[in-house]
């Protein structure tokens, strides 16, 4: 059987499993069954695409199969290359972990008819797309998906947030939907090929290119939460139930970045150099721009949603230098970047589910998304909250982990750039290396933050005080990934030699095999310039401080004593006098916020006599929404009300009009001509 | 026998800084002290100190956690590796490969995490207003830095510190207006990363812009030591990564004969108590800023790093 038969038939059954599902959900197993089918179905899947992943190191074969299914003329195309294969392991691994995180949350699921269905078939359209060869199922199974996530958005539908989140996720994939029509439309041409081989061999004149390249920032930005098209993103990611969130943020948001792949580097044919500018300045911005969000946010998985824009931003850069060295024939540097956006991929494959994991345990354990109402969580779940500490240090692009790991190839790929011919690069791209390294900054400020208020300090609500560590399965999931966390970090040459086959079809040049190179470091071009070893840092990390601790705890002094907090002599027994999540994130708001949200601090201080008390408020503003959004849905109320006078004309009115609209046209017809 | 010596070397440098971090911080106090007309405690007292600190009990506050009794090993650990991986007076040492400039600038950053997670830890607002203003200052001074990192990469053609030091010591290297823009912004940060006058002040807490003093305000006892010993450490790593990339004088590859070790490692203890009267001077001359001023300091050394960056590309093409 060809891999890519296997892995359509794993969507057959993933089909299966959602149509079984609306049968027995509501009986008593179902739960366990659904995640469990899912679960083993993924790994069969997994299994299968990375298999073919490492086959396609060896003369690089793609499975194909063309199914006589859509469009008459044109069969449905499924295919496997080397860059299916790394994003299919992406998505089923996500699969894999999330069923077995729901084998376990999914116990707390009150209206589980409404989850179990469409949880495998979000599942089938996430494989859908990737495998997809031809623009009709791409486009088709691209739906599916949004379809899919949006019927678990709704889940929870009767709270009004939920549903105002999902109306505006279903209008923005609507719209990211009819974008990437209108894209592949002009990549088809006249002649109407929409077969991604015939679109691979037609020539496309640089205006095309240039319409298709918006179109895909509009189509795939959408869905992957690229400023200013993420407004959904934040409301719809968290509305869903934890381990689906982790999925649309850990996992569907690559789907959307393989689109973006899939055409740019595949479909287009050569880039040009300034099509890379318009990616880094996106990508820049979105990195930015999201964790700033996400430091204003107090609402732990809406704060995750946001972070996960910054991260899609950190790979958007790392594809426009991919694309500004691809354009400039520098193959060597453009794989260097490639591997570094591919391998942020995985990565935020891995720490973003953990996140999300560890916060649908937060809930679970408290009924409490809102930071600022927990605290003191280490002392009652302290395995949560070692998984989650793993996450928030992966997630801050520190070492030893694996988010530092692909964050410094990224910053290598920017080392390159003064080669790059163009001025507009040679002076843009040092400048984007500091907004990268800015958002690693804040993404750290961030998580020190929500790991601080969430996990440490003192409780400060008794559902924080009684809260209880979760299941197994929930704790399997978020341990295995913690585990994939450290050694991603630790053994980077492994990954990036997996993914020289990717760059290589790609970009046509790939990464030094780093597997040769001594003592397991990481080298992208030469040692005399650069190089970085995970394991031989943590190694020492670890051997340093356990050393030190024992000589310490040796020779020195073992003894303790637990006394009430110091606190420079006032401890202060309210725990509501500890910084909150606002309060941590003041100094940053006082910074950045002003520019970026125009974030205002009012103190309405009584007089005296006057016993009302004192005030601080605090305002912000989401510019784009203010300046965007507003506007568009602004200017189309206007529009709808004007046109609401057509409903209650008479019928000679709507005659006489008709008439008249027919003389238009065939006037325009006669002049046209 | 190559190998055996080049082990040494690293075992010694490893050794070296730890020993020689509380001698420079014990240095530049007492000739902050003079230069203030105060007599000043002995250079040796923070040996003292730590020694004094080391065997105390350690005062833990009822509902610290696991994390706050870790955090000061690992954020030691975390600082000595770094510091152990800065050539200091001998370049390509044995692991020095290990990590390049921007990965010992991140682990520091990791180390200080560690420091504003443990500062949220016991649950009071000292802790608090500490580590929120530490990551604040981070967040300015680490594009500041890779700006920096970036103008050096260009000049040397390399991140790794032994490379770039070797090339700065060639003749190759010529007189740049970079260079220099780049050690003023380098000098910046690394007084922000400090935690010296003018960003924050290390001889007291009980003041308006308490950042470092008031993350480690629960610690005691050889907790406190660890940490002490790590911003000494630290202290040293950033004199040391000046040193080495601005004053690469003397500075011994590896397999030199014994006596040029010794000629480096004199030169290196000159080099540090230079940079520690530097810094004393300055500190003396300075007033402190309030915390909403530190943007704007900062802001300055993110400007010059990108300013020497744009020049390097001009000078370049001329």
């Amino acid at each position: 059987m060809t891999p890519v038969l296997v892995l359509l038939l794993c969507v057959l059954a993933f089909l299966a499993t959602a149509v079984l599902a609306i049968f027995i959900a509501r009986a008593n197993q179902s739960t366990s069954i659904i995640y469990g089918i899912s679960l083993a179905i993924s790994a069969i899947a997994f299994a299968t695409a990375l298999t073919q992943l490492f086959a396609a190191a060896s003369p690089a074969i793609p499975s194909a199969l063309v199914l006589p299914l859509g469009l008459p003329w044109l069969g449905a195309h499924f295919r496997i290359d080397a860059l299916a294969a790394f994003f299919l392991a992406v998505v089923d691994l996500g699969g894999v972990l999330a069923g077995l995180y729901g084998l376990g949350y999914g116990r707390h699921e009150h209206a589980p008819q409404r989850v179990l269905p469409f949880f495998p078939a979000f599942l089938a359209g996430m494989n859908l797309v990737i495998l997809a060869d031809d623009a009709f199922t791409f486009l088709l199974s691209w739906e599916f998906m949004s379809l899919a996530s949006w019927a678990l958005v709704m889940s929870h539908h009767r709270e009004a947030d939920n549903r105002g989140a999902g109306y505006l996720y279903i209008v923005m994939a609507s719209f990211g939907t009819l974008s990437l029509l209108l894209a592949f439309g002009l990549l088809a041409g006249p002649a109407g090929s929409y077969d991604f081989a015939a679109i691979r061999a037609a020539e496309h004149t640089p205006s095309t290119a240039a319409v298709t390249l918006i179109l895909l920032l509009l189509g795939a930005g959408s869905k992957a939460g690229l400023v200013p098209l993420h407004v959904w993103l934040p409301l719809a990611h968290p509305a869903a139930p934890s381990h689906v969130s982790a999925l649309m943020s850990g996992v569907m948001t690559k789907v959307a970045v393989y689109g973006f792949i899939r055409v740019i580097f595949d479909l287009l044919g050569a880039p040009t150099w300034w099509s890379s500018m318009v990616v880094l300045a996106f990508g820049a911005g979105t990195a930015v721009m999201g964790i700033l969000h996400a430091l204003m946010e107090k609402d732990l998985k809406r704060l995750l949603a946001y972070s996960t824009i910054e991260n899609i931003g950190v790979i958007f850069v790392s594809l426009g230098l991919a694309l500004a060295f691809a354009a400039n024939g520098m193959d060597l540097a453009a794989a260097l970047a490639l591997t570094a956006a591919l391998f942020h991929v995985l990565n935020h494959s891995f720490f973003k589910g953990l996140l999300f994991f560890g916060a649908g345990a937060v809930l679970s354990a408290t009924g409490e998304r809102n930071m600022e109402k927990l605290g003191g969580l280490i002392h009652k779940m302290p395995f949560t909250s070692f998984a989650f500490l793993v996450g928030c240090v992966a997630i801050s692009a520190l070492p030893p982990l694996n988010g530092f790991a692909s964050e410094w190839l990224a910053f290598q790929a920017i080392l390159q750039s003064p080669e790059l011919p163009q001025w507009g690069l040679k002076i843009m791209v040092p400048a984007v290396g500091g907004m990268l390294a800015l958002s690693a900054a804040l993404a750290a400020a961030c998580f020190v933050k929500v790991f601080g208020v969430t996990f440490l300090g003192r409780p400060r609500t008794p559902v924080a005080v009684e809260a209880q560590e979760v299941d197994r399965f929930s704790l399997a999931a978020m341990f295995v990934l913690t585990a994939f966390c450290l050694l991603a970090g630790i053994l980077p040459g492994l990954i990036i030699d997996s993914l020289a086959p990717v760059t290589l079809s790609l970009v046509g040049g790939q990464m030094p095999a780093q597997a040769s190179v001594p003592w397991l470091s990481i080298v992208p071009i030469a040692e005399s310039r650069s190089s970085y070893n995970g394991l031989l840092v943590f190694l020492f990390t670890v051997f340093s401080a356990s050393f030190t601790a024992y000589l310490v705890h040796r020779f020195a002094s073992r003894k303790l004593r637990r006394a009430p907090a110091w606190d420079c002599g006032f401890p202060l027994a309210d725990p509501a006098t500890q910084y909150t999540a606002d309060s941590f994130a003041q100094p940053i708001r006082r910074v950045y916020g002003t520019l970026a949200f125009r974030a205002r601090e009012r103190v309405d201080m009584p007089a005296p006599g006057d016993l009302r008390p004192a005030r601080l408020v605090v305002e912000t503003h989401d510019l784009t929404w203010d300046r965007l959004y507003l506007p568009i849905v602004g200017g189309v109320g206007f529009l709808a009300e004007k046109l609401n006078h057509l409903q209650f004309l008479t019928i000679r009115r709507y005659l006489s009009l008709v008439f008249l609209a027919l003389v238009v046209l065939l006037l325009v017809l006669a002049l046209w001509s | 026998m190559v190998l055996i010596s080049a082990l040494l070397v690293q075992a010694l440098q490893m050794v070296a800084v730890v020993l020689l971090a509380p001698l420079l911080t014990g240095l530049t106090r007492k000739i902050k002290a003079r230069l203030l007309r105060r007599q000043g405690p002995p250079v040796f007292q923070p040996y003292r100190d730590i020694l004094r600190l080391l065997r105390k009990d350690v005062v833990l506050a009822e509902n610290a956690s696991w994390l706050f009794r870790v955090a000061p090993y690992l954020i030691f650990a975390m600082t000595w590796v770094s510091a152990a991986l800065v050539p200091t007076f001998a370049t390509g040492l044995m692991f020095s490969w290990s990590a390049d400039l921007i990965a010992i600038i991140a682990l520091l950053g990791s180390a200080r995490f560690f420091l504003a997670l443990a500062g949220m830890d016991v649950g009071t607002s000292f802790g608090g207003i500490g580590s929120s203003r530490e990551v604040m200052i981070a967040t300015l001074a680490e594009p500041a830095m890779l700006l920096i990192i970036f103008t050096l990469a260009l000049v040397a053609g390399s991140t790794q510190l032994s490379t770039i030091a070797a090339f700065m010591t060639s003749p190759a290297v010529g007189l740049r207006v970079s260079l220099g823009i780049a050690l003023i912004a380098l000098t910046i940060v690394a007084i922000a990363e400090n935690a010296r006058i003018p960003v924050d002040n290390p001889a007291t807490h009980l003041e308006l812009t308490m950042v470092h003093e008031a993350m480690v305000l629960e610690y005691s006892g050889r907790h406190l030591a660890m940490i002490e010993l790590a911003v000494s450490l630290k202290l040293l790593l950033y004199i040391s990564l000046i040193a080495c990339i601005f004053a690469p004088w003397k500075l011994v590859a590896s397999g030199a004969a014994p006596d040029a070790y010794l000629v480096a490692i004199a030169a290196y203890i000159v080099k540090l108590a230079v940079g520690g009267a530097l810094l004393a001077l300055f500190e003396t001359a300075t007033a402190k800023m309030r915390v909403f001023r530190v943007p704007e300091f900062l802001g300055a050394a993110l400007m010059l790093g990108l300013l020497a960056t744009l020049l390097l590309f001009v000078s370049r093409s001329l």
